[in-house]
């Protein structure tokens, strides 16, 4: 008893600033054993992927040769840097490395850690579990401040397992920490980015949306900055620009890993800044009344997933057209470059499965879309899942809406909505591309057609996210895991010289490789008859299962 | 006339949790039918069952004279349900969510929807998120009380209403009974349940334990008694089903079990009376005594 007052008293003592974050040690506990699958799977993933790579150079590129044609091919190439960022040195296994995997690794740390802070923070605040916590002994910013620390603990895991592997496959230290440094502090610029935007914006879905946006746009500063010579000053103005820009494995420039780690810091401080300017629970951007009667076309189970959904998707497809338009612009440099090199188009032929460099870039421009549309797709479908534990469904199933009717209404988000996306990017590019090589009627149909062509591998993936929800729903985050493993064999695993056998567990990698290869319809049939048999299952579980 | 609602031999499991353990529920058409029992007890999960939500592992269960679980949509346009905890899309407005919940029911009395609004004093303008627990509440109330339907499941609807806005409620539901609706009524507030419900049925650890009219269930009970008489009492004592005896001078209080009330008053006439109050067992006490029970039980295994 009197070691309890005694420890009161003490607690009592602590003024000031410390006040602020008290707590902040058990909200950090609280949230790795929320995180205790998610962050370790992410960490590990992510952290050997270049390794991994890396490992496959030696095999893949022998010669010195080979190597020289390497550099002076695929690295002199603007519609590669585009996607890759700039190839310093592809002489040697870490360099390649680093240019092969930078880019897209420091896009998935840095979303990684903004869905962690919008977890732990903004999210908390929907469900109203932060007013709970925040009313026992929780100081003001401890609940960021353990947000911003599980996403930091696990962006420099990753970082330091990636530097630990890239060393333990035989690269030079210093590359190997260079590397890990950058993508770790690129993982805290955004951690810092979702640490304002989870006070900007008033629902977690708006916060993670902000920031992914802002992902995007830097992504995209950095894609044309690096592909456009005349205006590479525009790299510098991109945190993802920056973490090429360290050069690990390529006489790395250390000052840049300040720039990054200032920018972070920075960010955070305006977060810490705009917490204490709103109440829990509320937004700096407040909400506005609705209307007091429905409008009449608010009747049916579809029309309300119309309004839940729409928002989502009109976001990424204004994504989709974007990258598409900028892919599309800069297709046709592709070609000038290469000139007739036997070796450069053997090589890209082996990632975009055609001879022509063009054809082979835009080719492998669809299957880049088409898996990220099958993010898209995951996250439409689990939207239904996500209704039901907020109970949210039972109200709906209480009403005449069949289950069927509820699910299919949700469901035609990512199988149509997916097809709207890739017909978006496909327009967009093919529209671009066309008018550059002055054959819009020829190229645009080409390109929308590869596109198109890529659906039922991304309607696999809804299949499997259906049957999660129908069957499982209690592990439908592991749908994710899916549609990443998929999204990671494809992109990495021809490069990294992965067997054909685990090649062909990603279904993306049956689709021909439009426009140039030939068009065989059986891979897309099998394909959509496979994930008609999934999307089936999976209603019919929903059918039969338990509600809540 | 046939039941609105009757199940029996009610069983669900969640793993190894046993939620319903021979579930017996009848409600007649045309009645207000309380449905009372402690927290955990089984009474949200028999109501999803209800709804179809959820398959019964074991019993029969009928509804609307048809089976929830396979007649679930085209039942559900003849009911009503307001959850206990609702919860709302954020970014629709308390208007928008009455309006969709009454149109996908199958129609929305909307002379009926603006009265209930005015006497629920809802703001059907705000959003989701904004509104309180009370006013969440009332947005589905509103919702299934403009609806043109038979039945109303409503479990603890009320809960985190204010005195003013319960009383509102507990007037609009006696006009839904006279409308000849059937009501379901889950809740905790034993003054709504004594106010409103024809019959009530009691449950506890997934089992009915009570069920009837009122009136039937106080018999089952014990009255108290006070009393002042004309010598010192004797005899009371030996009386059986006479309990908290309690003896000062000429006064005496104690509680009788309802079926020994006339031995009881025998004894106390034959001394002679003075003044006399008796108090009717309230439901608080019976429930109360279900409640007690059901800790003991639980204490005991």
């Amino acid at each position: 008893m009197t070691r309890t007052l005694e420890r009161q008293g003490a607690a009592h003592a602590v003024s000031g600033r410390g006040d602020h974050l008290a707590g902040t040690g058990h909200l950090v506990r609280l949230a790795l054993r929320r995180d205790r699958v998610v962050l370790p799977i992410w960490v590990v993933v992510l952290g050997v992927m270049a390794s991994a790579g890396a490992g496959s150079y030696e095999a893949l590129y022998p010669t010195q040769a080979e190597r020289a044609a390497l550099t002076a091919t695929m690295g002199a190439n603007p519609s590669l840097t585009l996607l890759y960022g700039p190839a310093f040195d592809l002489s040697t296994a870490g360099g390649f490395a680093a240019w092969r995997y930078g880019a897209i690794l420091s896009l998935f740390v840095a979303l990684a850690c903004i869905f962690t802070v919008t977890r732990h923070t903004r999210q908390e605040e929907d469900t109203g579990r932060q007013e709970l916590l925040s009313s026992t002994v929780v100081g003001r910013y401890a609940a960021l401040t353990a947000a911003v620390l599980v996403a930091a603990l696990g962006a420099v895991l990753t970082g330091v397992l990636m530097a630990v592997s890239l060393i333990g496959v035989g690269l030079p230290a210093t590359g190997s920490f260079a590397f890990g440094g950058s993508m770790a502090l690129t993982g805290l610029v955004f951690t810092g980015v979702a640490a304002i935007t989870a006070q900007v914006a008033e629902y977690s879905r708006t916060a993670n949306g902000i920031a992914s946006a802002v992902l995007g746009v830097t992504f995209l500063i950095r894609a044309v900055g690096d592909a456009a010579v005349d205006a590479s000053w525009l790299s510098w103005l991109s945190p993802i620009g920056w973490a090429t820009q360290v050069r690990a494995f390529a006489d790395e420039r250390w000052w840049v890993l300040g720039l990054l780690a200032v920018t972070a810091l920075a960010l955070g401080a305006i977060g810490y800044r705009l917490l204490p300017m709103r109440d829990v629970g509320m937004s700096l951007i407040p909400a506005r009344p609705g209307p007091p009667q429905a409008a009449s076309g608010l009747r049916t189970p579809f029309a309300l997933a119309w309004r839940l959904q729409r928002g989502v998707l009109l976001g990424w497809a204004v994504g989709f057209a974007v990258f598409g338009a900028l892919f599309g612009s800069l297709a046709a440099g592709v070609g000038d470059l290469l000139g007739d090199s036997a070796q450069a188009q053997q090589m890209m032929a082996r990632l975009g499965g055609s001879q022509s460099m063009v054809d082979a870039f835009l080719a492998s421009m669809a299957g880049i879309m088409a898996m990220i549309a099958s993010l898209y797709v995951v996250q439409a479908t689990l939207r239904l899942r996500a209704e039901e534990t907020a109970m949210r469904v039972e109200p709906l199933l209480a009403t005449r809406v069949s289950r069927l009717g509820l699910a299919a209404s949700h469901l035609v988000f990512p199988l149509a909505g997916s097809a709207a996306l890739l017909a978006v990017a496909g327009f967009a590019t093919g529209l671009l591309h066309g008018l550059r090589v002055n054959d819009l009627g020829g190229q645009l149909p080409a390109v929308l057609g590869a596109a198109m062509a890529q659906l039922p591998a991304v309607w696999l993936v809804a299949g499997v996210t259906a049957v999660l929800l129908g069957l499982l729903p209690k592990l439908t985050t592991a749908a994710w895991a899916v549609a990443t493993l998929f999204l990671l064999i494809s992109m990495f695993g021809p490069v990294a010289n992965m067997s054909q056998a685990v090649l062909n567990v990603s279904p993306f990698q049956h689709i021909p490789k439009l426009p140039s290869a030939e068009f065989t319809a059986t891979p897309l049939v099998w394909l959509t008859a496979l994930a008609v048999v999934l999307v089936g299952v999976g209603l019919a579980g929903f059918r039969r299962r338990d509600i809540g | 006339m046939e039941n609105a609602i009757s199940v029996s031999g009610l069983r669900k499991s969640f793993g190894s949790t046993v939620a319903l353990d021979g579930l017996d529920l009848s409600v007649a058409t045309g009645e207000v039918h309380g449905f009372l029992g402690p927290n955990g007890s089984g009474k949200s999960t028999t109501i999803r069952v209800l709804l179809g939500l959820m398959r019964a592992d074991k019993g029969t269960v009928r509804l609307l004279g048809g089976d929830p679980w396979r007649d679930a949509a085209s039942l559900h346009r003849r009911l009503a349900y307001v959850p206990g905890d609702v919860s709302l899309w954020p970014n629709l407005s308390g208007g928008e969510v009455i309006d969709l919940l009454g149109r996908l029911r199958g129609g929305l009395d909307q002379r009926r929807r603006k009265e209930l609004i005015e006497r629920f004093d809802l703001d059907p303008k705000k959003k989701g998120r904004t509104y309180s627990k009370g006013n969440r509440q009332k947005v589905a109330i509103v919702a299934a009380l403009a609806s043109n339907v038979e039945l109303l499941l409503l479990d603890e609807p009320t809960s985190g209403l204010d005195p003013l806005m319960e009383a509102t409620f507990q007037y609009a539901i006696q006009e839904e009974r006279e409308q000849g609706r059937t009501v379901l009524l889950s809740s905790h507030i034993l003054a709504e349940v004594e106010a409103l419900c024809d019959r009530v049925s009691i449950i506890r650890n997934g089992r009915t334990v009570e069920t009837g009219t009122l009136a039937d269930l106080r018999h089952l009970t014990r009255t108290s008694i006070s009393a002042e008489l004309a010598g010192h009492p004797n005899g009371l004592s030996k009386l059986e089903n006479v309990h908290d005896l309690r003896i000062e001078g000429n006064r005496v209080q104690f509680d009788v079990e309802t079926h020994s009330l006339d031995e009881a008053l025998r004894s106390l006439t034959s001394i002679g009376v003075r003044s006399l109050t008796s108090q009717p067992p309230t439901l608080e006490e019976l429930f109360l005594r279900h409640y007690t029970e059901d800790a003991k039980a639980g204490s005991a295994s």
